[in-house]
């Protein structure tokens, strides 16, 4: 072998192709995970969640805390509100409370007027009777004969769209909805992140370290596993009342056993592993070795159960909100819409299929993202 | 063997103890107590009721006599159901809890493992496709959705079955909980087979196995399955445990009287005794459990010793 | 074998393909084979040659994302692309196979005699009893000691050999025509894997079936078969009778891979060269927790009591089977793992410094290891792996001074410096190897302790790697400690040997001194072990 031929063929061509630039073990996984349909299409969904569940509540027709009260519990429907046919007992009953005899009603496309009289004058603030209802604004009465006591009594209809219906309180369901979606989401992300810190923070240095500590810290892992995660969030709940931050932190910091126990067991195996005894070898101290060589190869894993994890905690958020132990009203989130959904279910269906449908369809896109990914990281599995 | 259950039971009583302790410091000190959430009463009343129930006395003191009480089996009165102890509570609503966790348990398992090898058999192919697409539908799907629904559906709709209530625990009354609980597990189980046996099939052994001419019958029935089924016991071990203690969202949207609920009732309502007894039920089926999956374990795989 | 006798095996023009991500691979290239009734032949080739997938293709084993088209027939029963059902006719009953993994190739969850019997019941249809009485019998026939205890062991209750011998037995079965035997001995201890050379060369004089010896060790072909075919990249470049190939190999990889062996020797250095490297008295014990409750802890001993000196200049073989302690020797001199006695470098103590201690000596004491695929750190580029140490013990250097450094390291080594911004999957055994000795030399050491560097390499690979270690030893005045259980290497390495057994030194002296005369009996059972080259092919006499 001489060293002006520096390319020497060894066992067949493991390196092709151009041969300066390498394809790190990331830009292979993110390959993978582009061939995978099912992945791709599920990270489509959930950008689609994650919009709507930012921008959404922006732009939704309705606050999500705005009352209609002339709408409760109105189906979902993709024509407007309120329907040709409700208009006009309505306008009549609302005249009805101002005490003023009302015509024939004629409904002509956003506008609605009926010749008025009375015994007396009519007064002209009795408008506010129609103003004051979700239905119609902007009511006028013209055509007052001299004595003020015939009219016509003209008024907008305020046209209310409820794509996915109402609530029992008369709030439209597609916003709560988009500000459920929201939060569930900012809840899974926060609660991840937290047990992501805590986990891999406990999990790398009881591994790294071995021996006595490691022991004991693993002995405070069990012994909190078997503390019921119910008992310790309702605790919380009791200690601090409830709150966003409170709910996430409780997730946080009951999903980061399992985090935990992946890193040690990760760190474990890596500590074993010839590259890091190689770099022991070279001198490289505890931090180098874990900034340049533990870490990077535990991101892996760690991010693989930190997509399965989101979906998890959006999960618990969800149970601990249809337990009653979550947000607070008028705030909302997907569990308390199906928790409300399940209440009313044989009254209005609507109220249960629709948020159990965003928070499945959302969780199933998070989980089946999760599975790409592992395909993609670790691919002696397929 | 036997020596091997006495010292893992032996080993299990200290973390049983740091989980008493912690429980029951940290429910005494949450604020408030079991008589606040009423009117308040008459201050010599509240006085008697503290007495009697010795909340007057220092905690630490409370805590010893709730540990001597423990050892005679006593668990105390339950505080929101006045008429009944803790221990009669847990009388009536652990076998309904169990009954249903049971069938679950039973179902899941039989049906899971059954799709997840099927689909292992099929991998890649449209058959293993719907198999994992349908169990993470299971997996994704929340049991406080699935059991509304399934009520909607088969109680309300085609009004099959009763959309809720227990009946006192005819057959009909138990098929949708049990179905509810059932589900996600044969969704989790599926998976953990499919991927178990998958595994097991590009063994070695399993290769050495079709390389004597062995029927597949024996390859994947004697030599794959025995090997896939390895972690689905482990699993079984927590599972088994959260699922005999029944669930509070199944018990509260079915109406069913097991014993899921006073966690959640008691720790709301100050419930002490009832939330330490809870506790301690939960516990110990997790110890329990946790012990039988392990001799199982080592008697499926002779590689694993008893000590 | 009369001339004009039929083969019992013939295969014509098969083709093994694989399906994966990056398209389809071609495994093997339409090869042609024939087996006669009765003969022994070797499949040869290094990895990647195709030479296990073509049999695995014949015996119906493929992974599923496997094909393979063409022919290969079973006296007349053609066995490519037949059903299931009626390939189980012939497997395990007329044609049988031994893996290389003795380790995983049992069913780790049944009893052995159970496993040996299956084959008996599902194709000689014997019962239960009558099928333990012949398992009885085989064990006996494979020299496994007490059979009828040791038929109802686990798996994991015998040896690495046992289980083989297991394995044979359970190939022996049905009195097969065929027996594969897929690198058999390649995961075996040297003395063992003669024992289990003797064994099948005894077994076939006895028996009387054809052996298909697939392997990638010369020695191996050279005193069992009495045919070769060898192959690379998926083709059969050349076919023969093993003394002609052996003495007159007519296409250039049969020339390479003969010569592939390696060879040379290395002189001793003068007594005057000074000792850079003393060892004296080391024990590595490792703690054991005892079963039972009040047993306490015993203490096992994976080095015990080994002295040594290594002169500038100079490479101390130090050989023996797993579990000798050999590595662990290694890694105690270089302080890696705590051991007592006295270790001196130079003119100074090193067995008391600490890490930090240490950090300035790590400089000048090396190692490289045996994993080339363990060894390099898969989200590092190769340029950061083999600078590593440059963070360390030349904080100060520029990234631009460390990269020509890099560049410089592995022109040394003989790789092309363009490939440094690339990742260590992207590059073969050898490559790799490579790159973990560029790691080493890069710091300019004096020391390098050499843990089995070769073992997981090709042999024409391997003798490149030796030759690159001599070159570096040469031109960096490199003394070496060189670990391996493989004598070929050892001796053309190094020039005093150190022969290991259970943690202690069996014999010491100068390398050739060790191979021509060894005195001990162990040392004298590795040596023929590894060394003899006569035949011990006792062939069937027809």
């Amino acid at each position: 072998m001489s060293q002006s031929d520096p390319t020497i063929a060894e066992e067949g061509p493991a390196v092709t192709a151009d041969a300066t630039t390498g394809r790190s073990l990331w830009q292979d996984a993110w390959i993978r995970l582009r061939r995978n349909r099912a992945a791709v299409a599920s990270a489509v969904v959930l950008l689609v969640f994650v919009v709507a569940g930012v921008f959404g509540p922006m732009v939704a027709p309705h606050p999500y805390d705005a009352i209609y009260t002339q709408y409760v519990r109105v189906p979902a429907s993709l024509e407007a509100y309120p329907r040709a046919d409700t208009i006009e007992p309505a306008f009549e009953r609302a005249l009805k409370r101002a005490r003023v005899d009302v015509g024939k009603v004629t409904v002509d496309g956003s506008s609605v007027s009926a010749p008025i009289s009375k015994d007396e004058k009519i007064d002209p603030r009795i408008v506010r009777y129609l103003d004051r209802s979700d239905i119609f604004h902007d009511a006028t009465i013209t055509d007052l004969n001299d004595a003020v006591t015939q009219g016509v009594m003209t008024a907008a209809v305020t046209r209310e769209l409820f794509p996915f219906g109402t609530d029992a309180n008369g709030r439209d369901l597609l916003s709560r909805i988009l500000i459920g979606v929201r939060v569930s989401l900012a809840i899974g992300v926060l609660a991840s992140f937290m047990s992501l810190v805590l986990g891999v923070g406990y999990g790398a240095v009881s591994g790294y370290l071995g021996g006595r500590v490691d022991d004991v810290m693993m002995r405070i892992i069990d012994i909190l596993y078997s503390l019921p995660f119910i008992f310790f969030v309702i605790l919380l709940v009791v200690f601090f009342g409830r709150n966003f931050v409170l709910i996430f932190i409780a997730i946080g910091c009951t999903e980061w056993l399992d985090m935990a126990r992946i890193v040690r067991g990760q760190t474990l195996t890596l500590k074993r592993q010839e590259f890091v005894q190689a770099a022991e070898a070279l001198g490289v101290g505890d931090m180098g070795v874990l900034k340049r060589h533990i870490i990077p190869n535990t991101l892996g894993p760690v991010m693989v159960f930190v997509t399965l994890l989101v979906p998890k905690a959006i999960l618990l958020e969800s149970l601990l909100s249809f337990l009653g132990l979550g947000v607070q009203e008028p705030m909302t989130s997907l569990g308390v819409l199906i928790s409300e959904g399940a209440a009313n279910m044989r009254s209005a269906t609507w109220l249960l299929l629709f948020p159990a449908a965003a928070l499945t369809i959302m969780l199933f896109a998070l989980n089946f993202l999760g599975d790409g990914l592992r395909d993609a990281l670790d691919p002696k599995d397929r | 063997m036997f020596s091997y259950v006495i010292r893992r039971f032996g080993s299990a009583l200290p973390t049983l103890f740091i989980v008493i302790t912690l429980s029951f410091f940290m429910i005494r000190l949450a604020p408030g107590g079991p008589f606040d959430l009423q009117r308040p009463l008459d201050p010599l009343i509240m006085q008697h009721l503290k007495h009697a129930y010795h909340f007057d006395e220092p905690l630490w003191k409370q805590y010893l006599l709730y540990l001597n009480n423990l050892a005679h089996f006593d668990l105390g009165p339950s505080f929101t159901r006045r008429d009944f102890s803790v221990l009669d509570l847990f009388r009536t609503g652990l076998p309904v809890s169990i009954e249903l966790g049971g069938f679950a348990l039973l179902i899941a398992l039989v049906v899971g493992s059954i799709l997840g090898a099927f689909a292992a058999l099929k991998q890649n192919s449209w058959n293993d496709y719907g198999v994992v697409a349908l169990a993470t539908l299971g997996i994704t799907i929340p049991t406080f959705v699935i059991a509304p629904l399934l009520s909607l559906v088969f109680g309300v709709m085609l009004d099959w079955l009763p959309a809720g209530g227990w009946g006192g625990g005819d057959f009909s009354h138990v098929i949708l909980p049990v179905v509810t609980l059932a589900l996600p597990q044969i969704g989790i189980i599926a998976r953990l087979t499919r991927g178990a046996t998958i595994e097991a099939l590009r063994s070695n052994h399993v290769r050495t196995a079709r390389a004597y001419g062995l029927p597949s019958f024996v390859v994947v029935g004697v030599h794959a399955m025995r090997a896939a089924i390895l972690p689905v016991v482990s699993y079984l071990g927590p599972t088994a445990a959260a699922l005999l203690t029944g669930s509070v969202v199944v018990e509260t949207i079915f109406g069913v009287p097991g014993i899921g609920r006073y966690f959640v009732q008691g720790a709301l309502g100050r419930d002490y005794t009832l939330v330490m007894g809870t506790v301690i039920v939960v516990a110990v089926f997790v110890i329990v459990f946790n012990l039988i999956v392990d001799i199982l374990y080592a008697l499926l795989d002779p590689r694993v010793r008893f000590d | 074998m009369s001339e004009n006798a039929k083969p019992i095996l013939a295969v014509r023009g098969l083709d093994v393909r694989f399906e994966t991500n990056d398209g389809p691979v071609q495994a093997v290239n339409g090869i042609d084979l024939d087996i006669m009734p009765g003969e022994t032949v070797a499949v040869v080739g290094e990895s990647g040659s195709g030479k296990s997938q073509t049999m695995m293709a014949i015996m119906g084993l493929l992974a599923s994302n496997g094909r393979a088209t063409g022919s290969a027939k079973y006296r007349d029963q053609e066995l490519i692309g037949l059903g299931e059902k009626r390939l189980n006719r012939v497997r395990g009953a007329k044609m049988t196979m031994i893996f290389q993994e003795p380790m995983t190739s049992l069913d780790p969850l049944y009893r052995i005699g159970r496993q040996i019997a299956e084959p008996l019941v599902h194709h000689a249809g014997m019962g239960r009893s009558a099928a333990r009485k012949r398992c009885i019998e085989l064990l006996r026939l494979v020299g496994l000691p007490e059979p009828e205890r040791r038929i109802d062991s686990f798996p994991h209750e015998l040896s690495g050999g046992q289980r083989q011998r297991v394995m044979i037995a359970m190939a022996l079965a049905n009195d097969p025509d065929i027996l594969i035997a897929d690198e058999p001995t390649t995961a075996l201890d040297v003395t063992i894997q003669a024992q289990i050379l003797e064994l099948l060369a005894d077994l076939q004089k006895r028996l009387g079936m054809a052996i298909v010896f697939i392997t990638h060790d010369l020695g191996v072909v050279r005193r069992f078969a009495e045919r070769v075919y060898v192959m690379k990249l998926g083709d059969v470049v050349e076919e023969g009778r093993t003394a002609a190939i052996f003495d007159d190999p007519t296409h250039d990889y049969t020339r390479m891979l003969i010569k592939a062996e390696p060879s040379g020797s290395k002189p001793p250095v003068e007594e005057s060269s000074p000792v850079l490297l003393e060892g004296k008295d080391v024990v590595v014990g490792f703690r054991q927790e005892n079963a039972g409750w009040f047993s306490g802890s015993s203490e096992f001993r994976a080095v015990d009591g080994i002295s040594l000196r290594l002169r500038r200049k100079q490479t101390i073989g130090v050989v023996g089977e797993s579990g000798s302690g050999k590595s662990t020797l290694g890694r105690a001199l270089l302080r890696l793992v705590h051991g007592r006695g006295t270790v001196r470098y130079g003119d100074r103590d090193i067995s008391s410094l600490d890490k930090r201690g240490m950090r300035p000596l790590r400089k000048e004491l090396q190692i490289v290891f045996q994993d080339p695929f363990g060894s390099l750190s898969p989200r590092m580029t190769v340029g950061q792996v083999i600078t590593e140490g440059l963070l360390v013990h030349e904080p100060d250097l520029s990234r631009r001074e460390r990269d020509k450094r890099a560049i410089d390291g592995l022109k040394d080594v003989g790789l092309d410096p363009a490939m440094r911004n690339r990742y260590p999957h992207e590059f073969s055994g050898g490559q790799r190897q490579r790159i973990a000795i560029a790691r080493a030399v890069i710091l300019k050491p004096k020391v390098m302790v050499l843990d089995e560097p070769t073992s997981a390499l090709d042999r024409s690979v391997q003798k490149q790697i030796v030759e690159l270690l001599r070159r570096l030893q040469e031109e960096h005045d490199l003394s070496y400690v060189f670990i391996s259980h493989d004598l070929a290497v050892v001796r053309a390495m190094s020039d005093y040997i150190l022969v290991m057994k259970d943690g202690k030194v069996v014999e010491e002296g100068v390398a050739e001194r060790i191979f021509d005369h060894p005195e001990k009996e162990y040392t004298q059972a590795l040596v023929q072990a590894a060394m003899d080259t006569d035949p011990i092919t006792v062939s069937a006499a027809r």
